[in-house]
């Protein structure tokens, strides 16, 4: 029982970080770009949520939708700001950039809200279900998460599959001046997909404090870098694959800290990251591109 | 003449003449007491930067290859130099000599674990070959993490996870897991930095002038080409990264022995972007470039104190903002009108 009790922590984990490695799979596949400052918009995300419930007595669920909303527009300005000036820069330029994005972020929150952690009071409340007279016990917050992740999954997936915007969002991914040429416009799909990656961060944000109750200005740096990590493992580019990657990085992490040594967990996690990619170098879900000479 | 003015030689004479020309300049400053406590503080810390750029430039500039875990090498060299210079406390009495010793094996340990972690990375290309190597970096810090080595009268102990020896009589800790290093004789000096720096470009820069240089450029400009005519693309790449990790050991070394503690999260991701900034900023495949880089960016928050609380921000804002120009029309229009002049 205590397996299936670690097994249900790691997915809830692991759709904390599929949630998160869905904002770095979209954008890195429509603008070639390693955002690192994604992990610190769950930070920003947590953070709004976490003031418009304790400051302005708002509802949890309305604390979320103003945390997208901030989030939302705090993405497209990055973007419009930081990253559309380098598009046709080299790749380190746009990361360094990111990174100066990320220390930015850091250090804004640092100054609004200090080094104190807050702690932050679950969204869906502290209450548990318990199955198996007590053997088995999953908290609100576990079932809120997943949930939050299979419906995030399938409306991207139809979003990307059915909609124009979506087509677009492919379409620019492929080839994003043949998708200009076909009358796309470039700068708004980018846009949308900063959008939807950002709330996505948001949401995450709210559930990964919900889970974790500490909120400090860093408080998205690891999980950033682990989500990162899942959507590498799931092939980068693919939204299945953020999903499968995130799922997989969350159990594996919280049963090798169980069975394992809690304080090797993160090596385990990498190690385990280095052996998917050696074997299959464009991670699990990835397409194989092939190189010309 | 000519050949003294080549790009080469003049990449020479400005590299080893802007940095004799600092030491001297900050020596007399120390002399003449025209020096803050703090900057003073800062002087090692630099030295060990600089090398660390200059020898991650070697892996992403001149070979092409993006590490994200350069501070793992940084972090093998700072505690194998430490556990050398401890276990040789008796043997070499002799400070500055037990620094060198201790480098050469920090630069050697990094060294080794440069082809441990270079075999498997440079099989794989661009993104994923940053992010293995960030997982290595990961890797090194979370075992260093949970090391525990002790010293006393029979020998070295070590153990991982947890401590699993008794130490004898007069027995000492070196590494204590996660605690990290305390109450190390800090054996370095500016001095001491000033000859690592030069010794490290006086090597890089030779090898990049080389054969081995050039078949290394060759590599990263194009891999297809380079190995249709003959030159081994595995052997290079491993080449320049191990080059690369043993200077960052041996910078590393220096780094740990300014300061009496040392913990192993000192060397996290964190620190392996501060020098990727150096090394973008300064110029991808331009040494002296990531030297200046490496010592402003290093003195800049210091430089900002004076606006205290919002000096990191201060600071991201100015990263974004060189990173905005650098890539702009407005310097290309700056260096346009200036190569119109010299005309």
């Amino acid at each position: 029982m205590a397996f299936l009790n670690n097994l249900i922590s790691g997915i809830s984990l692991g759709s904390v970080y599929a949630i998160i490695a869905l904002g770095y799979t979209m954008v890195y596949g429509i603008a070639k770009m390693l955002n690192f400052a994604h992990g610190d918009v769950i930070m920003i995300g947590a953070y709004v949520s976490f003031c418009a419930t304790s400051y302005l007595e708002l509802s949890p669920l309305l604390s979320i939708v103003l945390a997208a909303a901030v989030c939302t527009a705090l993405g497209v300005v990055i973007e419009r700001l930081a990253y559309k000036p380098l598009r046709e820069a080299a790749s380190l330029a746009v990361l360094i950039t990111a990174i100066g994005v990320s220390y930015f972020l850091q250090n804004a929150a640092l100054l609004l809200w200090t080094a104190n952690p807050k702690s932050f009071s679950s969204v869906v409340g502290a209450g548990s279900v318990s199955l198996f007279e007590g053997g088995l016990i999953i908290s609100h917050v576990t079932l809120a998460t997943v949930a939050a992740c299979i419906i995030i999954m399938i409306a991207l997936t139809l979003f990307t599959g059915r909609t124009k915007m979506g087509t677009a969002m492919r379409a620019v991914s492929e080839d994003k001046g043949a998708a200009q040429l076909m009358g796309i416009n470039v700068n708004t799909t980018i846009s949308v997909t900063f959008a939807i990656g950002s709330a996505l961060a948001a949401v995450a944000g709210v559930l990964l404090c919900s889970a974790y109750p500490l909120l400090v200005p860093t408080t998205g740096s690891m999980p950033g870098i682990k989500a990162f990590t899942a959507a590498v493992f799931g092939g980068i580019g693919s939204i299945p694959g953020a999903l499968l990657g995130g799922l997989m990085l969350g159990v594996i992490e919280i049963m090798s800290r169980a069975y394992v040594s809690m304080q090797l967990s993160d090596a385990i996690v990498f190690a385990v990251l280095i052996v998917v990619l050696l074997v299959k170098p464009d991670g699990l879900l990835g397409q194989r591109r092939n190189e010309k000479v | 003449m000519k050949k003294l003015f080549s790009p080469g030689r003049r990449d020479y004479t400005i590299s080893f003449g802007i940095v004799i020309l600092a030491y001297l300049v900050v020596q007399a400053m120390i002399l003449t007491g025209n020096i803050t406590s703090s900057f003073k503080g800062q002087l090692v810390p630099i030295c060990a930067y600089i090398v660390m750029a200059v020898s991650l430039n070697l892996t992403v500039g001149v070979l092409g290859e993006l590490s994200l875990g350069h501070a793992g090498f940084m972090s093998v060299g700072a505690f194998g130099g430490i556990v050398a210079t401890t276990a040789l406390a008796d043997a070499i009495p002799f400070a500055p000599l037990r620094l060198a010793v201790a480098m050469a094996f920090g630069g050697l340990l990094a060294g080794i674990m440069g082809v441990i972690v270079g075999v498997p990375v440079l099989r794989l290309k661009g993104d994923y070959l940053a992010i293995v190597t960030l997982a290595f970096g990961q890797i090194i810090m979370n075992i260093v993490n949970v090391l525990y080595i002790g010293r006393d009268a029979r020998g070295l102990h070590f153990s991982l996870l947890e401590q699993r020896f008794e130490l004898g009589e007069g027995g000492k800790m070196i590494i204590n897991g996660p605690i990290g290093v305390s109450g190390v004789s800090k054996l370095s000096t500016f001095t001491a930095g000033f000859l690592l720096v030069l010794a490290t470009l006086l090597l890089i820069l030779n090898l990049l002038h080389s054969r081995t240089g050039r078949a290394v450029m060759a590599v990263r400009d194009n891999a297809i080409a380079a190995e249709s005519i003959g030159i081994s693309i595995t052997r290079y790449k491993l080449l320049a990264f191990v080059v690369s990790a043993v200077f960052a050991g041996m910078a590393g070394t220096l780094y740990a022995m300014n300061y009496s503690t040392v913990t192993a999260a000192k060397f996290d991701f964190n620190t392996s972007i501060l020098v990727l900034v150096f090394v973008v900023l300064g110029g991808l495949g331009n040494i002296w470039g990531s030297i200046i880089a490496a010592a402003l960016l290093t003195v800049l928050p210091e430089l900002l104190r004076a606006v205290n609380d919002y000096r990191m921000l201060l600071y991201a804002i100015l990263l974004i903002a060189m990173m905005l120009f650098n890539n702009s029309k407005l310097k290309e229009r700056l260096l346009a009108g200036r190569h119109r002049e010299v005309e």
